[in-house]
């Protein structure tokens, strides 16, 4: 059984998908938290696989992205990221 | 889509009438989780019904005192694995309920470190919901949701929340945090349930 | 352990560190996927070497079913981030736990391509001799390597044989006076452990990237 340590993935983990996504590789695109403010890459943030996929912030855990696939669908909720940035 | 040839998975599939569509057995029981375990102290910890004539809180003392049942059941859920004749103790939701002054057509269950998720009541009740703190004869273990979750085996597993704290009765059925992106609103295992739309 | 090594038709070329997504699907449909690391340097082909976990899905396929003309699906190069390119000025550590070699290797084997001159250390632990993937190959790089063995050690054996802590590290890592770009890969629980040895060291963490693998496979 897996210990639940184990189940705190890093963004590097979702960097294919949001990568299928978006068009573009977001493993080392910096976001801000909407509740604490930190400013982190992608690849830093804390990523736990629930019946979806959830991103925290690795400094306050507020839940920055969830994750669901189903059906041939992505649902997206980037409600907890204030800001987004990208490279051109 | 590119058939891999000769991969089967660990999959095992099982009886028609005990697993529903597009679920697979296991023996194991695999943890998934939205967030960091939280620990609240039992001392400090309470459950709460919100939304009726008054709130109404038990501490933990309290909670153990109640009436409790021990259930065996099958759980599934919506990442397809189901697990047959799962074991729990715990307080029937009705218990609770018998507590309350309501007319409450929904309930949404809130948890340590902010998780949520909604139902009707109707799939709380008569004998359908529990809040569990014991499972395989045993302690919930906090990797499970211990010290007490949701349990409502009828529905997918991710309506048995963990380290529930309490239910907010409500008149309209306010989406939970999966069901607010994408997982249904209801979530019923025999109707194949999984998604907006299902 | 097995390495695959996978035909390059139309592969755009990678980054060392860099991983891909692999999705298995069976006839009926059922769908599986995992990511691993790719093990070969940039130009050097494309290889994926895998750890087959007793309970994995994918791995115990990739491991013993897997054979030659088989196609693989694949999505990829993936990673932005825990990349090493060769034009870092830094000195190089890095600290690998037991599968969490493979992007690492991808880097030592890009240094020795390259020619670089950059200094380069490892740290790898592992639990036993037998299990330590790339063995040969490491004495062969010109970087420096050490090995700690945390549960059984061969006869003989003078190396470290505890898992990595700020005490080890202290003995072996970059002093941080080098600011030193570090590479850690491993188990959560791993990177959090060598990561807070660095830190414990004085080094910076913009100085530290991490990749975190998860148990299943």
């Amino acid at each position: 059984m897996t210990g639940i340590a184990e189940l705190r993935l890093d963004g590097n983990a979702v960097g294919g998908l949001l990568g299928e996504l978006f068009g573009l590789d977001l493993t080392a695109a910096p976001s801000t938290c909407g509740d604490c403010g930190a400013r982190e890459q992608m690849a830093c943030l804390d990523v736990y696989v629930g019946a979806g996929i959830v991103v925290r912030c690795c400094h306050c855990d507020a839940v920055m992205v969830r994750i669901v696939q189903g059906r041939g669908r992505t649902w997206l909720d980037l409600r907890g990221v204030a800001s987004l940035e990208l490279e051109e | 889509m590119l058939i891999s040839r000769g991969f089967k998975g660990k999959r095992r599939e099982g009886p028609a009438d005990r697993v529903p569509p597009g679920q697979y057995l296991t023996d194991d029981f695999p943890v998934l989780s939205a967030g960091p375990t939280p620990h609240t102290p039992l001392e400090e910890w309470t459950f709460t019904i919100e939304g009726g004539a008054e709130p109404v809180r038990w501490s933990w003392e309290e909670f153990q005192a109640l009436p409790s049942e021990t259930i065996t059941t099958d759980i599934h859920c919506v990442t397809k694995w189901s697990k047959l004749d799962t074991t729990w103790e715990g307080v029937a939701v009705d218990t609770l309920l018998e507590a309350v002054d309501h007319d409450a057509a929904y309930a949404l269950a809130f948890c340590d470190g902010g998780y949520t998720t909604n139902l009707p009541l109707e799939d709380l009740i008569d004998g359908k919901g529990w809040v569990a703190y014991a499972y395989d004869g045993e302690e919930l273990d906090p990797e499970h949701g211990g010290p007490a979750r949701l349990l409502v085996p009828h529905l997918y597993f991710w309506k048995s929340a963990k380290w529930v704290r309490g239910l907010v009765l409500r008149d309209d059925d306010e989406p939970g945090f999966w069901e607010s992106n994408g997982y249904h609103l209801r979530g019923d295992p025999w109707l194949e349930q999984r998604y907006w739309g299902d | 352990m097995r390495t695959l090594e996978l035909g390059t038709q139309g592969w755009p070329g990678h980054r060392a560190g860099q991983h891909l997504d692999v999705r298995l699907t069976a006839e009926d449909g059922y769908q599986a996927q995992r990511s691993y690391s790719i093990a070969s340097a940039p130009g050097d082909g494309l290889a994926l070497t895998v750890e087959r976990l007793e309970d994995g899905e994918v791995s115990p396929y990739l491991v013993d079913e897997a054979r030659e003309g088989d196609q693989l699906e694949i999505r990829g190069p993936i990673g932005g981030y825990f990349v090493w390119d060769g034009d870092e000025p830094e000195p190089v550590l890095l600290v690998a736990g037991g599968s969490g070699v493979v992007p690492l290797m991808a880097m030592a084997r890009h240094r020795v391509r390259l020619g670089s001159e950059t200094p380069m250390r490892l740290v790898y632990s592992s639990r036993t001799w037998d299990e330590v993937v790339y063995r040969d190959e490491l004495e062969t790089l010109g970087l420096d390597v050490v090995h700690t063995l945390t549960r059984e050690q061969p006869l003989g054996w003078t190396g470290y044989s505890r898992r990595i802590d700020a005490e080890l590290l202290a003995e072996v890592a970059w002093p941080a006076s080098e600011s030193p770009r570090v590479y850690v890969c491993g188990s959560t629980r791993f990177v959090d452990a060598a990561a807070d040895g660095l830190l414990a060291l004085g080094y910076e963490a913009g100085w530290i990237r991490t990749e975190r693998f998860g148990a299943t496979g």
